[in-house]
């Protein structure tokens, strides 16, 4: 038993920042059609921001106020004006060989302005242990989770419990019609580019001190994120919360309880089952469009 | 008479007689390693230890008056892109080539430079490498047969284990040593209560962990790259572990220790090369090197600098460029650091191209690696 909650706790923690990262994909691709493929790497990108800034002088917290900042800057705002607005209207293949051209550029500017080396990186808590059950539990976990928590529950009272949010929701589902009924369609779409910024970073300063900050992290987050957001529905935030979350317990339970050799494989077993029986995800919405 | 000179020159770059621009003035040494990807650590230690030990015989004049053109080539820690690299170096008719340290990269690059007869000095510690009967193979540190045997004297002796968990990486390098540890526990009859497989480039380590702890053995044996030996030495920590943590070189090195922190203090085992050996030649280089690249280097530092100095050194023992005869002549060859001050410890390569030097075993303790005792060549 207490082996299981061990397993749950940790696996629900990696879970969450799978989902955050998976609603980052879900978000951009309802507002603009962007399957964004560098979203691995827009997650390893921010913690080497923030420690740029500790070098300079700043303390943990600011450089982490910094670090946000500048991702929202540059992996929302320059992202959205440099590389998909004048991708997108040539269509979707285009843009997403541009966002895999992107995210090698982006891992490779990481090692050479910074170092092929992983760095460690500041926990938000002093890592102490807390036993639950006979399972440890590290506060770095309940921290991870907390805060994971916190930032897609944020979202979802943005995007449900205010006007900007049913904007933005109304652009996602018909933008022609939101824009019919005098909604900024273009600036609701900037938005969810801005937050996706801002989500990327929030992964980021999670994830790094157990992930320790190195220029590869991008290629499993950015995988494990997509995987979950198929699995979960691609065309709903809930949907890529869900699939954050299975992905992350499933990985931990399977490599326990079933091999460790092949723990890969079952995410992916997954995936295809999901195809198979339910090819919009286990919370998505059927698409229909006219051709 | 200068058009005349032209024209003749044309022809003959034409025909071909003029050859590479490097011929005369320079020696073509072309370096294929790990600079990105999952490799890049060990790979960009091993090319600044190589680039330091070039940099100070071209400074001196060269080999044989030659200077050292050493162009670097990224394999990108894939197999398939690290023998295509291979191919185009060998285009260009190398004399010897260094380098990679992966060893699933070595196991394929093997077969195109055993055709084409050229030595490649390797950083690979897969045993199967020097398995295979080719005489073009050089290794810079031990292959895991020799390193293997070493640590389970230390289990067995030293820890006084009767039975054992393995946690390993697995790629070419994990599956390699885990095997031959195995083997040694066999002989040894101590027991394997639990084998782990992970994956490299992992996260999580704790549903390791828990079967790992679910054994109750005697002693851990960890054989993981640098970054999931952290992991997993702070997962460990957490979850409670208490059997002794055993590893062979990279568990002990300074990068696992500053990315575990404290998690790493008690980890014991094995180490085939370290900047922490108490020699002065190899604490030398260990300042020099931190001097030029600014970071403390690790074991694949060491083995690009050596490999250099004994590329030198068999070249000026046989006085000739000939990587047929660099091969011959290396087979069964000892350096001491009298003859070669920069070969750091006496070395010998025995005739499958396995290396055999002093050895040490060591200890973390207050977060540095602590030398414990100096185990003698295999070979004396």
């Amino acid at each position: 038993m207490a082996s299981f909650i061990q397993l749950l706790v940790s696996g629900l923690a990696t879970g969450a920042i799978y989902a955050l990262i998976a609603v980052g994909f879900t978000l951009l691709w309802q507002t603009s059609q962007t399957i964004n493929f560098a979203q691995g790497e827009f997650v390893m990108l921010p913690a080497f921001f923030i420690l740029a800034a500790m070098n300079l002088g700043a303390p943990f917290w600011l450089a982490a106020l910094i670090g946000i900042a500048v991702s929202i800057f540059i992996l929302g705002l320059i992202f959205k004006i440099v590389i998909v607005d004048p991708m997108l209207r040539h269509g979707v293949l285009p843009l997403v060989i541009s966002t895999i051209a992107l995210s090698l550029f982006l891992k490779e500017v990481a090692k050479d302005f910074y170092s092929s080396q992983a760095q460690p990186f500041p926990a938000l808590v002093p890592s102490t242990d807390i036993h639950v059950f006979g399972a440890v539990v590290s506060t770095q976990s309940l921290a991870v989770l907390a805060v994971a928590i916190a930032a897609v529950v944020a979202l979802h009272l943005l995007l449900n419990k205010t006007r900007l949010g049913r904007c933005m929701q109304a652009t996602a589902q018909n933008p022609t019609l939101a824009r019919i009924l005098g909604i900024p369609v273009r600036r609701m779409v900037l938005y969810t580019f801005l937050i996706n910024g801002a989500l990327v970073a929030i992964a980021s300063i999670l994830i790094s001190p157990i992930y320790l900050a190195k220029f590869t992290n991008g290629e499993t987050l950015g995988m494990a994120a997509f995987l979950a957001a198929i699995i979960g529905g691609f065309n709903q935030v809930r949907g890529a919360i869900l699939g954050g979350i299975i992905l992350g317990i499933l990985d931990n339970l399977s490599a326990a309880y079933i091999s460790s050799q092949y723990r890969g494989a079952f995410p992916l077993l997954i995936l295809v089952g999901v195809i198979l029986l339910r090819p919009q995800g286990l919370l998505g919405r059927i698409e229909e469009r006219t051709v | 008479m200068l058009r005349l000179g032209f024209i003749v020159s044309v022809i003959a770059a034409g025909l071909g007689l003029s050859g590479p621009s490097y011929a005369q003035s320079t020696v073509y040494i072309p370096a294929v390693l790990e600079l990105s990807g999952a490799g890049a650590v060990p790979g960009t230690n091993f090319r600044d230890g190589m680039l330091l030990a070039i940099d100070e015989i071209n400074a001196k004049g060269g080999i044989l008056g030659r200077k050292i053109d050493t162009p670097i080539l990224d394999t990108q820690s894939d197999a398939g892109t690290s023998r295509a690299q291979i191919q185009k170096v060998l285009d260009n008719k190398p004399y010897v080539i260094l380098g990679p340290v992966f060893s699933g990269s070595v196991l394929v690059d093997m077969m195109l430079t055993q055709q084409a007869e050229i030595p490649e000095i390797v950083g690979g510690e897969a045993a199967a490498i020097t398995q295979k009967g080719d005489p073009y193979v050089f290794r810079t540190s031990f292959g895991q047969q020799f390193s293997m045997p070493k640590i389970a004297n230390y289990v067995r002796d030293g820890i006084k284990a009767k039975s054992v968990a393995v946690l390993w990486v697995n790629n070419d390098f994990g599956k390699g040593g885990r095997d031959n540890f195995v083997k040694e526990m066999n002989t040894r009859n101590i027991k394997v209560v639990a084998d782990v497989a992970t994956e490299s480039g992992q996260t999580d380590f704790s549903a390791d962990v828990v079967k790992i702890k679910a054994a109750n053995a005697d002693a851990i044996f960890v054989y993981t790259n640098e970054e999931e030996s952290a992991r997993f030495l702070k997962e460990a920590k957490k979850q409670g572990i208490k059997a002794p943590l055993i590893g062979e070189t990279t568990l002990l090195g300074q990068k696992v220790i500053d990315l575990a922190g404290g998690a790493a203090n008690g980890v014991r085992g094995h180490v085939g090369l370290t900047v922490d050996a108490p020699i002065p030649a190899v604490q030398e280089f260990a300042a020099k090197f931190k001097k030029r690249f600014n970071y403390v280097c690790d074991h694949n530092g060491i083995k690009g600098y050596t490999a250099v100095y004994f590329i030198k050194y068999v070249t000026e023992k046989m006085g000739k460029f000939d990587s047929k005869g660099f091969a011959e002549t290396a087979h069964g060859l000892t350096i001491t650091p009298k003859q070669e001050p920069q070969i750091l410890m006496e070395a010998t390569w025995d005739k499958n191209g396995d290396i055999d030097r002093e050895s040490f075993l060591g200890e973390v303790v207050d977060g540095k690696q602590k030398i414990v005792q100096t185990l003698p060549k295999l070979g004396n």
